[in-house]
């Protein structure tokens, strides 16, 4: 669906299941250069159990209009608005990667408002290799190669998609390219490399909070997850074998699985 | 960090590593090396709510082997892996998955520009018999790339064509129709059967949708049938209204947007949700393995069907009982220049040739090898040579005949990976009966 | 062999295969091949020009697949059948071999729901139309016929209601105006014989009773033979008309006249469908499909005496609201099945579990011997629950004209010992009437 923050048009996927504020809401917030669509394993399961799934494209990214937010902070700042914009009062969070500095920014920032945090392949800090970030900047595809090879463990590299015939790193690379790199993929990785409040943030928050991550994760390898989720009262950690970055489709299922009952627990649907 | 130094280069695998590997992992299936064949129909849901998930399109996994199957499964991802592409839907035959494209994309009342140099069973399917269920087409010579151009109506949904024309080896230009295409707002779908991703990859030079018979050069053995559709994962469905079945809801799946759920595999996903479930062509896990099996010497095949092509156009341009020769390997090719721009890793095994004396000394010919055998396909291991005017063409009408580019002396031959000089010996065999064809017609 | 009435002896003999040719092997021989030497270029030619009946290319035909086509046709009575890659495949090829854009056909509402999507949504779009008739009263059909009707389709035993199908009603309305009556026999095989009562063309998902085994996934068509397609040359144009694809070839006249028999619809599916649309069968199905064909008129036996016998049970089990099964129909309906239906009555049976949607659910994820998966016909017995599985693509309005209530359960009774189906049942639905312990799910 499309709704306005700040005057520009945001869209959300709604995961094939109309909006209903009846309905708890949780907001899914990717990754660096992605968007909505790394959700999809996940986003339509909550849509047809009784929540408001919303898979949001941050502004100047997939289908969103606007310019990309320059800092986590902005960002952050930017999902306390999508809830009000959509008419709630509460949301539980869900970040990938990026998206986890995003939403541990928020939920620190407003409390009262965010019921769960769920963290993929999240770390308190994540500082850029120089080069990397210099070949985004300059919007040189190799960026978007470079990431999709560090962000795919096994099962992204050799295949073995979750769903018949899609092939992982091809359809991660055609994503992050859909829109300009420089202006997607730059922006956020400078934004990763100058957010240095992580560690701070996490302390500060109080509600349940799940760490999903993967052994062979590259960009935020275990330890690291782990050292953030310590800072959490009370975190729960699960922690996926053989699996990289992208665990979210590399390991839909189990992701799925451990988030459902990490969600429906602390924050029940609306039952039919 | 000590490597620092060193240029940043990812390290995804290369093209004959994923022949052999993409797709498949031996740990989640026993520890298997080679790849499963699942011969079954049906899938065990864990409960309801695992089932009507599946149903919905919430999670992944396999549901009925007409839908989706784990053999069939690694095969289109390999297939998408060596294609770089993001996606693949597996067919029972080349001929279906064109079918299933243009059922994807298109709708009574719609319109296809579709080149004029095609597999014969191609140009029917095109011709007469989409026009039954209402879509029509209009036909242009892959030389002609403004005629591409013009032949775009408002109803138009897409180009399709074969990199290199089927016969007379015609190659279109595919960087410059896939930017009429996309000027326009349509995909160009590409039938790159002749070529396979080791000769060609049409994603790198603008094709949007690649169509593959995997009967061919890509199994290799002459053994299965089999077709695949490849996504590039490029094109923007939501640029336009063209589309609207990609885009608005689908009242067949509770109100799906495909290209809003799943953007650059948006069309294979429609094309097995709608397209698979709904007409049925799904590929059998033996004949998918088989293609696999196939595969994996890809690299190797391709080598020597291209390096016995270049000998046996040597061989047949110096041949006094030959007229002429087409192949984009020959220096005198119309195409020469584009070929080595598109094809750079060899020109393919596909080869035309006049023989003199016409009509008789060819089927004089043809009926006289022994070595090369005489049937409808191409793409085997071994050589095999037709002559289209009696045989594949010969649903043709005149008209027909001549539009397609065909004449009455042309040989088909499809070089295998035969010892080269046991291909020349033979065809000195059928050459030399072809001089005296009298003596040899009626045997 | 064809002349052998038996099922049994057809199974295991039909067609015209004894040995194979060049081997004299008895067990048909599996020809993994996509294409076939010529004899020289006459004969390619006429080949080609289906002046002469040969093979060609696995995409149009195979030895293997043959034994298998000559074999089901025989098994049905009919003259000639093409095999296809899926049932689905050979519902829609019963279709597009006869309609084009513009055209129509009546359709019975009770169908698979996969055929649902084909008709409603899928072929719409290629201009051809379904229109729906219910089949209680036959008359139905005849009052949705038009100009560009080209033919009547039903399943002789169909879900959710497994009312059996009005066969000989229906097809006579259709004769009277050369409309052909299709019959999808999926769940019937060896039980009833459509072509007997005057359907045209019977189409198999042969994945199911008759490949039997759950293994492969395979489809044909049985022509007839007992349809004039030249009767009302408007009536039939892709009879009729001259096919520019075949040097002119008007398939009703030009068959007939080259193989001496009355076989013009499987021809026309072979060499304009398989060549243009594609979607063969695999030589290796073929064979897998032979195999279980073989054993075909023994399961059905089994499989319908089981039924039976669960049925009898169900009726008599208080977590039961409802058993559906095709001689529980009360009056002209409930006759059909003995009109129909010879050596039994299938093996598919409905029931509503009482406590609806929740219960239902219970019933289904308490089975220990029946597996829960998308399919019916394996020899194994299956359950599946519809609403939210093989019809959740449909709409509630589509849910509830396809008959599917929250509580019904659709099973697909084996060829186990009856007392395991029986305990297995049992023990299933006295789990489904206790109160669940899971707080909310």
């Amino acid at each position: 669906m499309k709704f306005k923050v700040n005057g520009h048009e945001v869209f959300a996927s709604t995961g094939g299941r109309p909006f209903d504020k009846k309905k708890p809401l949780i907001i899914f917030v990717h990754g660096s250069g992605l968007t909505h669509m790394t959700w999809v394993l996940q986003t339509r399961y909550f849509a047809f159990h009784g929540y408001n799934s919303l898979a949001v494209d941050l502004p100047g990214h997939g289908l969103s209009s606007g310019k990309s937010l320059k800092s986590i902070e902005e960002m952050a700042d930017w999902v306390s608005e999508v809830i009000d914009a959509v008419g709630h009062k509460k949301a539980s969070l869900v970040g990938h990667s990026q998206g986890c500095l995003v939403t541990v920014e928020c939920t620190s920032r407003y409390p009262n408002k965010i019921k769960t945090l769920s963290l993929m392949g999240g770390a308190g800090a994540i500082p850029m290799n120089p080069e990397l970030l210099s070949l985004a900047e300059n919007n040189d595809p190799k960026a978007v190669d470079l990431m999709m090879d560090w962000a795919h463990g096994p099962a992204g590299h050799f295949g073995g998609h979750p769903v018949p015939g899609l092939y992982h790193i091809n359809t991660g690379t055609m994503l992050a390219k859909s829109r300009t790199i420089q202006n997607t993929l730059g922006v956020d990785f400078r934004a990763c490399d100058n957010y240095k409040n992580g560690f701070e943030a996490a302390k500060k928050i109080k509600c349940p909070t799940l760490s999903i991550l993967a052994t062979d994760d590259k960009m935020c390898p275990v330890k690291e997850g782990k050292k953030l989720a310590a800072l959490i009262d009370g975190s729960q950690v699960d922690i996926i074998d053989n699996c990289g970055h992208m665990m979210l489709l590399e390991e839909a299922d189990r992701v799925l699985t451990v988030l459902k009952k990490f969600i429906t627990t602390n924050y029940p649907p609306l039952s039919s | 960090m000590s490597d620092k130094k060193k240029e940043l280069k990812p390290n995804t695998y290369k093209f004959d590593t994923l022949s052999l590997h993409a797709g498949y992992q031996p740990h989640k299936n026993a520890g298997s090396r080679q790849v499963p064949i699942y011969q079954t129909t049906s899938y065990l849901f864990d409960d309801v709510d695992h089932a009507a998930a599946l149903f919905n399109l919430e999670r992944g996994g396999h549901i009925y082997s007409r839908i989706s199957n784990p053999t069939v499964g690694v095969l289109e991802e390999r297939v998408a892996s060596l294609e770089g592409g993001t996606a693949a839907l597996a067919t029972s035959s080349g001929m279906s998955a064109i079918f299933l494209t243009v059922m994807t994309l298109c709708e009574a009342g719609d319109h296809l520009v579709v080149s004029s140099q095609l597999y014969g069973g191609t140009v029917n399917l095109f011709r007469l018999t989409l026009p039954k269920f209402g879509i029509k087409c209009t036909f242009v010579k892959p030389r002609d790339t403004e005629g591409f151009k013009k032949a775009i109506q408002k109803n138009t949904k897409g180009i399709f064509g074969e990199l290199v024309g089927n016969p007379g080896n015609e190659i279109m230009n595919m960087p410059e129709i896939a930017k009429i295409a996309h000027d326009a707002g349509i995909p160009l779908m590409v039938d790159a059967t002749y070529q396979t991703p080791y000769l060609c990859k049409p994603f790198e030079h603008g094709a949007d949708i690649v169509i593959h018979s995997l009967t061919k050069w890509m199994a290799g053995h002459g053994s299965s049938m089999a077709g695949i559709l490849v996504e590039g994962g490029k094109f923007d469905w939501m640029q336009n209204d063209k589309f609207p079945t990609m885009i608005k809801p689908y009242e067949g799946y509770h109100g799906l947007s495909f290209a809003e759920e799943f953007g650059p595999t948006a069309f294979t996903m429609k094309a097995r949700a709608e397209g698979m479930r709904d007409f049925g062509p799904c590929l059998s896990p033996q004949n998918a393995w088989n293609v696999l099996q196939g595969i994996e010497t890809l690299s190797v095949r391709m080598k020597k069907h291209c390096s016995n092509a270049e000998e046996m156009v040597k061989y047949l341009s110096n041949h006094e009982s030959v007229a002429w020769v087409s192949h984009p390997s020959a220096p005198n090719h119309p195409d020469a220049e584009l070929a080595n721009k598109l094809l750079p890793n060899g020109k393919g095994s596909m080869i035309a040739f006049g023989i003199k004396g016409g009509k008789d000394a060819g089927v004089a010919f043809i009926n006289n090898v022994k070595l090369a055998s005489h049937l409808a396909n191409v793409g085997d291991t071994r050589t095999l040579v037709i002559h289209p005017a009696s045989g594949t063409h010969s649903q043709m009408d005149e008209a027909t005949l001549k539009f397609a580019g065909l004449s009455h002396d042309m040989i088909r031959l499809s070089v295998g990976i035969e010892d080269i000089d046991d291909i020349k010996n033979d065809f000195e065999i059928g050459f030399r009966a072809a001089r005296k064809p009298r003596l040899v017609s009626n045997q | 062999m064809s002349k052998n009435k038996h099922p049994e002896t057809i199974a295991l003999h039909g067609g015209d295969y004894r040995s194979d040719p060049a081997t004299t092997a008895v067990a048909v021989p599996l020809y993994r091949t996509t294409s076939y030497q010529f004899n020289d270029t006459d004969h390619a030619a006429n080949l080609f020009a289906l002046k002469e009946f040969g093979n060609i290319y696995t995409r149009i035909m195979n030895p293997t697949n043959d034994v298998l086509e000559k074999r089901v046709a025989a098994l049905e009575g009919g003259l000639a059948a093409v095999t296809v890659g899926s049932g689905q495949a050979a519902s829609t090829f019963a279709i597009m071999n006869v309609c084009q854009s513009g055209d129509n056909f009546v359709s019975s509402t009770d169908l698979y729901g996969g055929t649902v999507n084909l008709f409603t949504h899928t072929l719409k779009k290629l201009g051809i139309e379904c229109r729906y008739a219910d089949p209680s009263d036959p008359s139905n059909f005849e009052k949705l016929i038009d100009d560009r009707t080209r033919c009547f389709y039903a399943e002789t035993l169909p879900n959710p209601y497994l009312r059996v199908f009005p066969i000989k009603e229906v097809s006579d309305i259709g004769r009277k105006y050369s409309i052909p009556l299709i019959m999808d026999n999926t769940a019937a095989p060896v039980i009833c014989k459509p072509l007997e009562h005057g359907a045209a063309v019977v189409v198999h998902s042969l994945t199911k009773f008759i490949g039997g085994h759950g293994t492969v996934i395979g489809g044909c068509l049985v022509d007839g033979g007992n349809f004039d397609w030249t009767k009302d040359p408007k009536r039939q144009p892709l009879f009729n008309e001259p096919d520019a694809s075949y040097g002119g070839a008007q398939w009703g006249v030009v068959v007939p006249q080259l193989t001496g028999a009355n076989v013009s619809y499987a021809v026309r599916a072979r060499v304009v469908l398989l060549r243009d649309l594609g979607a063969p069968l695999a030589p290796d199905n073929a064979w897998g499909i032979i195999q279980g064909l073989e054993t075909v008129p023994l399961r059905m036996k089994q499989h319908c005496s089981n039924a039976e016998k669960a049925v009898a049970f169900l009726q008599k089990h208080k977590n039961v609201d409802r058993v559906i099964y095709p001689t529980l129909h009360k009056g002209e309906i409930g006759e059909r099945s003995k009109k129909y239906m010879k050596g039994g009555n299938g093996a598919l049976i409905g029931i509503e579990v009482k406590g609806g949607v929740e219960a239902g659910k219970k019933f289904i994820e308490s089975l220990k011997m029946f597996y829960h998966v998308a399919n019916i016909g394996d020899a194994r017995s299956l359950a599946i629950h519809p609403a939210t599985t093989t019809h959740s693509q449909l709409t509630e309005e589509e849910l509830l004209a396809a008959g599917v209530t929250p509580g019904y359960v659709r099973l697909s009774i084996g060829i186990e010992h009856p007392d395991d189906i029986i305990a297995d049942l049992d023990q299933a639905l006295g789990a489904s009437g206790k109160p669940s312990l899971k707080a909310v799910s």
